[in-house]
């Protein structure tokens, strides 16, 4: 009776599941997603605590505490950080999958419940939760800031990582066809942790959405290979549903770079270009916030770009001042968001929805471009790589052929950065040199303050 | 396990996965942070696993294994939940024109 109770819970669980994702399709919808992931997810902890075969509640109830005792404080990061805590779940979720598989193998290595099935969904299930664990643990240190978020590479580097992993690939092999070859396991798991390390190694901060949505894929294929060892359809489902999820948004991140998976994993990116950038030295015209604020509020159409600059500086209470005092005086004001722009998809509407900027300001990159020849002024905030035109037509370019927000093609173009050092990819931005850019040098902070005062200061 | 359980699995996997893509290529792009924290909240339902293999105490080695997995598992969902709610909360529509 108990586990048809257990089972009932779970199909309920995977259906409130889907729903939740489902209702995550419109901002006015989205809260009662969560309701429903909640829903679904206390049911099943629910009915699994009806499993006939537990005989002590102590270890689950202490780790339970403890999990909620972390988890708590984890979400009140403020939401610059977001992009860390993502990734530091992706390894929580990693290694409870590499845990599981392990006390899986050891339960079934003592009594001879070890199937070639049973071993190759372990096998998989470790390799992909082990490298999650401390692939996203080096993403998460990178994204604090702990080690260099420069990329860091050295010679025979990709050779290095694929050998690690083909042994690793290899080892299983030998074990699904031995699986009582126990000294195997271990040698699997080390190596799989090693490969997580080196694969994050060579990732410079720009790829970074894109990385945390592959390492969100691999945390839920593990889950998935964590269904087929326990035999269970609601984590294959959930897994499968947070696989997919990851798998899309590093397409979307992928194309919005105009490069391909092997190509982010493989070809570190960031090399500062010596020798290019230094060729000649170009002019640019700079200008106070007064300039700016005069140039903002005698338009009629402004569109506001921001870039991780402006997550770095918290400088997104200020830009929806600006915003604010613009609209007053019948400016529309919008903002373009590249798909790339921050350190995780999505992470510039979450910081400028938390500045209360209505999210129907918040426009994509495709929808915005066609409109941008019509601008009178496009503000640029801590972006760079993203509006550098040399996508669209320097062949030379690390960055050719990415799309990218058309800044150019608005009659002014007023830029903020704090001084005139190439951007993340190293690049050098012709933009910052055209005739109608005004570059405004400062903290981003601190300038979007000024001008946001300099409007205010005039008379509507 | 015969061989009929490993296929049902593998169907429930194919379904899932095509309802996943169809499900998430209708997310709006504006919610990809949430969308991101959400998911990671619903694939700690490894909880599930976890649980039964601390709660058999079939081993020690294994309890604590299973113990630390549910710890790990419950963190992920305690806050993915809170702080996708925290973050969908501040997404607001344009008010009423002051």
């Amino acid at each position: 009776m108990s586990s048809h109770l257990t089972e009932a819970s779970y199909l309920l669980a995977a259906a409130l599941f889907i729903l939740s994702l489902r209702w995550l399709n419109h901002p006015r919808t989205a809260r009662r997603g969560v309701a429903a992931g909640v829903g679904g997810m206390s049911l099943a902890i629910i009915g699994t605590l009806m499993h006939p075969e537990i005989v002590s509640y102590q270890w689950i109830i202490i780790a339970l505490v403890v999990g909620t005792l972390i988890g708590v404080p984890l979400s009140w990061v403020p939401l610059t950080a977001v992009p860390q805590r993502t990734a530091l779940s992706h390894a929580f979720g990693g290694v409870a999958a590499g845990l599981v598989g392990t006390a899986k193998y050891l339960l079934w290595l003592d009594d001879g419940g070890l199937t070639t099935f049973r071993t190759a969904a372990i096998a998989i299930e470790i390799i992909l939760g082990y490298l999650t664990f401390t692939g996203s643990l080096m993403a998460a240190a990178k994204l604090q800031e702990v080690i260099p978020t420069r990329p860091i590479t050295y010679r025979g580097q990709n050779f290095v990582n694929l050998t690690l992993l083909a042994i690793a690939i290899l080892a299983s092999v030998f074990l699904i066809a031995n699986p009582e070859a126990w000294y195997l396991f271990p040698v699997i798991v080390v190596l799989s942790l090693v490969f997580g390390v080196l694969l994050i190694l060579p990732i410079g901060g720009a790829d970074m959405p894109t990385v945390i949505s592959l390492l969100n894929s691999y945390a839920g294929l593990s889950a998935v290979a964590m269904g087929f060892v326990l035999e269970n359809k609601l984590l294959i489902t959930a897994g499968a549903l947070d696989g997919a999820s990851g798998f899309i948004l590093s397409v979307i991140m992928c194309k919005a770079m105009n490069r391909s998976f092997t190509n982010v994993l493989f070809g570190a990116f960031g090399q500062v270009q010596a020798g290019q950038a230094a060729v000649e030295a170009r002019t640019v015209k700079s200008g106070t916030p007064d300039d700016a604020a005069e140039l903002l509020q005698n338009a009629n159409s402004v569109v506001i770009v921001p870039g991780y600059g402006l997550a770095v500086a918290q400088a997104q209470h200020r830009v929806r001042e600006i915003y604010d005092q613009l609209t007053k005086r019948g400016v529309t004001v919008r903002f373009a968001i590249h798909p790339v722009a921050g350190r995780m998809p999505g992470h510039m509407n979450v910081l400028l929805a938390e500045a209360e900027v209505p999210y129907e300001a918040l426009v994509e990159m495709d929808d915005i471009n066609p409109e941008l020849p019509q601008t009178d002024v496009v503000l640029v905030v801590g972006a760079n790589d993203v509006v550098n035109p040399a996508a669209r037509h320097d062949k030379n370019s690390p960055i050719y052929g990415m799309p990218i927000i058309e800044a150019d093609r608005a009659r002014f173009v007023i830029a903020n950065k704090r001084s005139m050092n190439p951007g993340f990819a190293g690049i050098d931005n012709e933009l910052y040199y055209a005739d109608n850019t005004l570059m405004v040098f400062g903290d981003a902070k601190a300038v979007l303050g000024e001008i946001a005062k300099a409007i205010t200061g005039v008379k509507v | 396990m015969s061989s009929l359980d490993l296929w049902s699995m593998a169907f429930v996997f194919l379904l899932a996965a095509f309802v996943g893509f169809q499900v998430i290529q209708n997310v709006s792009r504006l919610l990809h942070t949430p969308l991101m924290s959400l998911t990671n909240a619903i694939s700690a339902i490894a909880v599930v696993g976890s649980i039964v293999i601390a709660g058999e105490q079939k081993s020690v080695l294994t309890t604590v294994l299973g113990a630390v997995a549910v710890a790990a598992s419950m963190t992920n969902i305690v806050s993915g939940f809170l702080i996708t709610d925290r973050m969908l909360k501040m997404f607001k529509e344009r008010g009423p024109k002051s």
